[in-house]
């Protein structure tokens, strides 16, 4: 019963959303004010809609009700209740409707919290939103019902992949989901200006909270997923350039772009046609990742549905909407004529620079996930394209990205010297210099791990340098504290986004020197490894909920001292039949203490001992990121100018 | 994140395996030496994985060849172009040159090139990037206001 009304209320979003898309669109272009009105109703009903849908999708899935095929493929009774839930978008058919509900909510953000908004442009970027909806609630209830029954009902269900059954599930795909559904508000304004023929500053500053929530959720999410893989599946590797990850990548390059194009557009009303055409760009690169992982094209992945009819209908809707948003902007695009001048050495220079660099970097990892596709259709030829080759070709826009991050936001808009800015700057270097050698010299000339830190050196003091700078801290050092009270928030914002990226590299550059062990040790018996002595002392049997085990008992010590005693394990699932491993890791600031257990034989058990330098501050960066976002977004000119990013930001704080 | 669901591939195996202390070296430079080139080299019947992180006998296989090689004295390009000559262009990580990947190992300075080409012309299309200077008239007129604004 409950899964029949989660159906209909599935076709109900459906049939709101198509409302939602031909009622506005059709009042603003006859400029018939009730039907323009009649957009945020229909917004809020869809949202209704939605919730009810995923509200009865997280209730068959917490009763186990085994007469829904997708519960019975998908769960099991003796799952702990948050995987239960957890598992309701641990799937196709499931994480679809996620993916539809989050939109939902972001068009009855957009409703409920846009009362400035000009009529005409609330109702286009709301009919655009129920477009966008009609055609993936379209999908779901043609190709992906999750409410699909099965008759007789079995038992029990089949169980989740242990793998999945972990908090990371929780989290993962609903961040990714809020920064990917976040572009397609971006894509809408974009195409609501587009119908307008109109893009202005109060334009982009509408579109700057919402690109920047985005891509606040949007680090969060890739960073969780990388941590998830980082500990979950013990191999201590944290990013491996796989066709999924790339697809998750695009969207977030396209995605920084924008949001520092909507700076200049906002500011200096310069850039419009470029930033209306990121915005197209970085939901059709969120679109894109949506088919790749869905419809199994690639020779990777994670795909969780590799259903060729699936595939078709996802490629139709891409097709669909991006090729729709372009021919539109090739239609119109040209008349929005640029009014903000700007030399080519200034900030809006350095943001044009910023974007050009960002967009190659997005191209080349698009043409590396395609290639081997392409080389098979087309030379016949079947090549492989894998981790090697994105960390050489990468290299080359990376390194000019980094050393411009530092400069940009120090160039003043308009019109800008260098010389200024460098000798703001020289401190900056020489601790860049500075790190580099001492990791050389340190390190044993390894030069990779060297450039990391000296990079990662740069960006952080880079930033200091920004905000000292606006502070005056050196000129007027009295004053310093008052004026950094009244510093934009947005200013403070960047600062720390772009120091965050300096602390993700300080992780990647410890990574590069992390230093592992793999040897069979009886209980009793210790290695030394990164500085420590690692003791197994016992190997044991150990039961959860679902599972039972073999756990190990590792005591690390240094210089006599125990520091940590770790526990890592090998579980089974009887439902199912796996195996899986539970590294066990010891964070210090100073980097990760990560063991695995292997097989055992003859008293003797496997372990990989892993010393991960560093390792935390990747994830640590990303937080400091979307952090930067985050108070970006609560600066007052947004606050001010739009009421609904309030939410927004409040949610991007409490994540 | 790819392992994740290569769980599901594997379920049949000993998903996760944690690697075993037999295959390796005794000599830790040259086990260094064999993890780095495994690394380059592809797992053919995986995901996108380097035999180095793969569990499938296949990857064993390779494994094991790469470090009999390295055993031997063998240099990591002699090595590399081993096992290429064996099993072809798909065992390679790293895409070699060639006319079909000629795109794609040029494609950061394509896309870079293509994007300041975009950039100029746009500049030169757009609206002019320097103000008209003053006329002789118009900077006398300035000098005379900025003297006496009443003027």
């Amino acid at each position: 019963m409950i899964g029949e009304l989660g159906h209909f209320a599935l076709a109900l979003a459906f049939v709101l959303a198509l409302a939602q898309t031909v009622l506005p669109l059709w009042g603003a272009a006859r400029r018939d004010g009730r039907m323009m009105a009649a957009a945020g109703p229909l917004a809020h009903g869809h949202l209704l809609a939605c919730a009810a849908a995923f509200g009865a999708l997280l209730y068959v899935f917490a009763v186990n009700d085994t007469s829904v095929v997708n519960v019975v493929q998908n769960s099991h009774s003796a799952k702990p209740m948050l995987y239960k839930l957890a598992g309701a978008w641990g799937n196709h058919e499931g994480s679809m409707v996620l993916w539809v509900l989050i939109l939902a909510l972001c068009g009855g953000a957009v409703a409920g919290f846009g009362r400035d908004l000009p009529t005409a442009l609330k109702a286009r970027v709301l009919g655009v939103l129920g477009l966008v909806a009609a055609g993936f609630l379209l999908f779901i209830l043609v190709t992906s019902n999750p409410f699909g029954r099965v008759w007789p009902p079995p038992a029990d269900g089949q169980g989740l992949n242990p793998v999945l059954q972990d908090p990371g599930l929780a989290f993962h795909p609903p961040l990714l989901y809020l920064g990917y559904v976040g572009f397609a508000v971006t894509f809408a304004f974009a195409v609501a200006a587009l119908l307008e023929g109109r893009v202005d500053a109060a334009w982009g500053r509408w579109v700057r909270p919402w690109a920047l929530a985005a891509w606040s959720f949007l680090t969060l999410g890739i960073a969780l997923g990388s941590w998830w893989a980082y500990y979950e599946l013990g191999w201590g590797g944290y990013w491996f350039w796989d066709p999924v990850e790339n697809a998750s990548l695009l969207p977030w390059l396209a995605g920084t772009a924008l949001l520092h194009s909507a700076v200049v557009v906002e500011k200096r009303e310069a850039l419009k046609v470029w930033t209306v055409l990121l915005a197209l760009l970085a939901f059709g690169f969120s679109l894109l990742g949506t088919f790749l992982v869905r419809s199994g094209v690639l020779n990777s992945v994670h795909a969780f549905a590799n259903d060729p009819e699936r595939g078709v209908f996802i490629l139709g809707l891409l097709v669909f909407y991006i090729g729709g948003a372009f021919a539109l902007f090739a239609w119109r695009g040209p008349a929005m004529a640029p009014t903000g001048m700007f030399s080519p050495l200034s900030r809006e220079g350095g943001l044009v620079l910023n974007n050009l660099l960002l967009c190659s970097a997005a191209a080349v990892v698009l043409v590396g996930t395609l290639w081997p596709m392409f080389a098979d259709l087309l030379f016949d030829q079947k090549i492989s394209v894998g981790p090697p080759f994105f960390n050489t070709a990468i290299l080359p826009l990376t390194v000019p990205l980094v050393l411009a991050m530092a400069a940009g936001p120090l160039l003043s808009w308009k019109r800008a010297r260098l010389w200024p800015v460098l000798e703001r700057l020289w401190w900056a270097a020489l601790g860049a210099a500075t790190a580099l050698l001492l990791c050389l010299f340190l390190a044993g000339w390894r030069v990779g791990p060297a450039l990391g830190f000296g990079a990662a050196i740069w960006l952080i003091l880079g930033a200091l340098a920004d905000l000292a700078d606006r502070i005056a801290l050196f000129r007027r050092p009295a004053a310093a504290w008052s004026r950094a009270g009244g510093l934009p928030r947005a200013a403070w914002g960047a600062a720390l986004a772009h120091a965050g990226l300096g602390v993700t590299l300080l992780g990647i550059a410890g990574m590069g020197l992390a230093t592992d062990h793999l040897s069979a040790m009886r209980p009793g018996q210790s290695v030394a490894l990164g500085g420590y002595q690692w003791r197994l002392d016992k190997v044991e049997d150990a039961i959860g909920p679902n599972w039972s085990a073999r756990r190990a008992t590792v005591t690390v010590l240094r210089d006599g001292a125990t520091v940590t005693v770790l526990h890592p394990e090998r579980r089974f699932f009887p439902v199912g039949r796996s195996t899986t491993t539970e590294a066990a890791i010891h964070t210090g600031l100073s980097g990760d203490l990560y063991a695995v257990l292997g097989e055992e034989q003859d008293g003797a058990a496997v372990l990989r001992l892993h010393h991960n330098l560093l390792a935390p501050w990747i994830w640590l960066g990303a937080l400091i990121m979307a952090l930067g976002g985050a108070i970006s977004l609560t600066d007052r000119r947004i606050r001010v100018a739009a009421p609904a990013s309030k939410r927004a930001a409040a949610l991007a704080a409490k994540a | 994140m790819r392992r994740l669901i290569l769980a599901l591939l594997l379920l049949a195996g000993p998903a996760f395996a944690v690697g075993s202390p037999s295959e390796m070296l005794p000599d830790p430079a040259q086990e260094q030496r064999a993890r780095a080139i495994g690394r380059e080299l592809r797992c053919m019947v995986c995901q996108n994985e380097s035999i180095e992180e793969s569990q499938a006998g296949l990857a064993r296989d390779l494994r094991l060849i790469v470090r009999e090689r390295v055993a031997a004295g063998d240099s990591d390009q002699a090595v590399v172009a081993y096992v290429h000559d064996r099993y072809g262009d798909f065992v390679l990580l790293r895409p070699p040159f060639r006319l079909a990947t000629a795109a794609l190992w040029g494609a950061p300075f394509l896309a870079l090139g293509a994007g300041l080409l975009a950039i100029l012309l746009l500049r030169r299309r757009g609206a002019p990037s320097e103000p008209v200077p003053l006329s002789p008239e118009e900077r006398a007129r300035l000098a005379a206001l900025e003297k006496d604004p009443t003027a």
